[in-house]
């Protein structure tokens, strides 16, 4: 019952949310380009493209415009790319996999190095190992991801010659239309430099962050009662100290995502990664209005969804918040 | 031989680069086998980190630098960690201060019971939950089925409490430390607890270490008394003896300054002045400066613990009848 009233209560948040992305969208497409230079051709003379306009609604207030984009958007319909002529969101959604294959394969790599790396520095901050994982991650930090991408080329691609450097490479097509890299060799090799240059970005930031929270726990008063009741040190750090640490650690870690988002613009360009972020910035150089609202919104739904899960894996990990909206 | 044996303790925290200041100045305790010993002292005497210490559960930045732990004749600071952690919890337990502190907000009250018994004794999870709940019953915690499932944050401070004494009984151990486990309590449910603990270590001759600032409280508990004062002991004697004719200046401070001893009207005698920080004793007695009897000398040197009769004071000027001036 507490899952149905909580997923009410997002979902009506998740709306109002969508509104607004959906009205800077729409203030995009009014700001951006003259949609008739794309529609005709330079021969069309004013007084013909003044009807036109009346025709398309184009002089009509914003506001009726924007209810018209919203009740097309509503039924799927984001326009149709000029680029590549097609329903913008089909173009969307048939890069939706590269680029969630590529979130996944960095997610996967910073949150497998962070945990331990975080928790060993907190457990252990002055052996030499954890001085120097600090120290790197203050470097790492600082460090811009096409600087890592381009030094992982250099090193894996051209010197060592043992990774592909651009692309997907061979893919299979799942019956419901995914294109996964993830079941052949050769897409696997493909994702091994794009990932590590998309979690290198993150990993500094959760490290830093896990080893915070963790020092944090450590030394609350049911750390030092856990001692006391003579359990193991792994216990401790694992069962008693780990799981309160990871509370904070999942909203702020829910919050980065964003950014995690945001970089794959990048790191798709450089490695040209046939995914969303890569398309969006070709959309960008093309002035392609329908497509580049397209992803805003596509990427704004991604968003809402992901916070949704994270709050709700808070309240599954935490027995103190009930689930925020039900009673009792 | 006792039980517990500390000779000679000093814990001390670094202060600047080089520099330490000491918690601890040099602690001796002896405990019997169920005997109930309560240490005394204002806020900041050094009482939790002797209660830590005798577990040797100092967390940095302090350490113990000298003096040596014998429990059952082994001395715990030389024992590697696998043993110490075999008497932690199991034959010496601990209960906290602060029970809205103490239990892990993630963990069910029965994880925290069972991983107790389990850490100490080869036994199933089904055994080890009966075991758990014959001891919330034995802590008069109503219906202590649906407890052992319940969240810590589920339950009222002192329930809470009761949970914390019931672990700390779950292995039977020789020895309980109370660090002030009624302080942060109620006042109504004060006493309860009190009495709880009293007859629980009562009924299974368990040895206890009761800290408290609470003169009053501690002279109903427990047969021989530790004061402390600046990580010090300053007397130590027995109970009835320090109460009713306390040696030591500081020990009448504490006794003058109980709301039971003034009598209606009167206002509360506080001993003027507070404990010095341990970065910045005074020479000499650490007590001199609030000591209504110094004496030139008490600003120089440092009196050591020595026995009057069956007691022990650390003064050069004591309050013994017949060296009264
Ligand atoms: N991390 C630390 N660094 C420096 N000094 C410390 C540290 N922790 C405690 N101390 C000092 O050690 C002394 C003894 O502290 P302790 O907690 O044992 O006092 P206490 O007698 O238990 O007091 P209370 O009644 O308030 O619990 C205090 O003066 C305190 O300031
Ligand atoms: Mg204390």
């Amino acid at each position: 019952m507490h899952i149905l009233a909580f997923l009410i209560r997002r979902l009506f948040q998740a709306v109002i949310v969508m509104l607004i992305i959906s009205i800077i969208g729409f203030s995009i497409q009014d700001q951006l380009g003259d949609p008739l230079r794309e529609l005709v051709g330079q021969s069309v003379s004013e007084a013909e493209r003044e009807a036109l306009r009346d025709r398309m609604g184009l002089n009509d207030p914003f506001w009726t415009q924007y209810l018209r984009f919203l009740g097309n958007a509503l039924g799927g319909d984001l326009g149709t790319s000029y680029f590549f002529k097609k329903p913008a969101l089909e173009v969307i959604l048939a890069k939706f996999p590269a680029t969630f294959e590529l979130v996944l394969g960095a997610t996967f790599l910073f949150v497998s190095a962070s945990i331990p790396g975080g928790i060993y520095c907190a457990i252990r901050p002055r052996a030499w190992l954890a001085r120097f994982i600090m120290a790197g991650s203050i470097i790492g930090l600082s460090i811009p991801i096409f600087l890592t991408a381009i030094f992982l080329i250099w090193i894996f691609a051209v010197e060592l010659g043992v990774m592909p450097s651009f692309g997907r490479g061979e893919t299979v097509t799942l019956p419901w239309g995914w294109r996964t890299g993830f079941l052949t060799r050769d897409g696997l090799l493909h994702l091994v430099l794009p990932s590590i240059s998309l979690a290198a970005i993150m990993l500094p930031l959760f490290i830093r962050l896990i080893r915070a929270e963790m020092i944090e726990t450590l030394s609350t008063e049911y750390v030092r009662f856990a001692w006391a009741k003579g359990l193991a040190a792994r216990r401790v750090w694992f069962v008693h100290a780990f799981r309160n640490t990871l509370l904070p650690v999942v909203t702020v870690g829910g919050l980065q995502i964003g950014t995690l988002i945001a970089y794959t613009i990048l790191t798709e360009t450089v490695f040209q990664w046939p995914g969303m972020g890569f398309m969006f910035l070709e959309a960008v150089k093309r002035v392609d209005t329908p497509l580049i609202i397209a992803y805003i919104i596509v990427v704004g739904m991604i968003f809402v969804i992901v916070n949704t899960i994270v709050d709700l894996v808070y309240t599954l990990i935490n027995p103190m918040v009930k689930l925020p909206g039900a009673q009792g | 031989m006792a039980l517990l044996e500390v000779r000679g303790l000093e814990v001390a925290f670094p202060q600047g680069p080089r520099d330490e200041a000491l918690a601890l100045r040099g602690v001796d305790l002896d405990l019997d086998p169920g005997e109930r010993l309560g240490v005394v002292g204002e806020s900041g005497a050094g009482k939790s980190m002797l209660a830590f210490a005798i577990l040797n559960l100092i967390s940095e930045p302090g350490r113990i630098r000298a003096g040596s732990i014998r429990f059952d004749g082994r001395n715990l600071l030389t024992l590697p960690p696998a043993e110490i952690r075999n008497i932690r919890g199991n034959r010496i337990a601990m209960i906290f201060q602060d029970p809205m502190m103490t239990l892990n907000p993630v963990l069910t009250i029965g994880r925290q019971m069972v991983e107790t018994l389990q850490a100490h004794r080869r036994i199933g999870w089904a055994e080890a939950r009966k075991l758990s709940i014959e001891r919330l019953g034995q802590v008069a915690i109503p219906t202590p089925e649906s407890r052992f499932d319940s969240y810590p944050h589920e339950l009222s401070g002192g329930l809470r409490q009761r949970v914390v004494i019931a672990i700390a009984l779950l292995t039977d151990p020789e020895i309980i430390i109370a660090d002030e486990p009624t302080t942060a309590l109620d006042v109504t449910i004060q006493a309860e607890i009190m009495a709880l603990i009293l007859r629980l270590c009562r009924d299974h001759r368990v040895g206890l270490i009761l800290i408290t600032h609470d003169l009053g409280v501690v002279a109903e508990v427990t047969e021989r008394l530790m004061i402390m004062y600046a990580g010090k002991v300053v007397e130590e004697g027995s109970t009835r003896q320090l109460i009713e004719h306390p040696g030591h200046p500081y020990t009448r401070g504490l006794l003058a300054a109980l709301p039971q001893r003034v009598a209606r009207g009167q206002t509360l005698n506080q001993i003027p002045g507070t404990m010095p920080g341990i970065a910045d004793l005074p020479a000499g007695c650490a007590y001199h400066p609030r000591c209504e009897r110094a004496i030139a000398g008490c600003h120089i040197n440092i009196p050591v613990l020595e026995a009057h009769g069956s007691r022990r004071i650390s003064c050069f000027r004591p309050l013994l009848a017949g060296a009264e001036a």
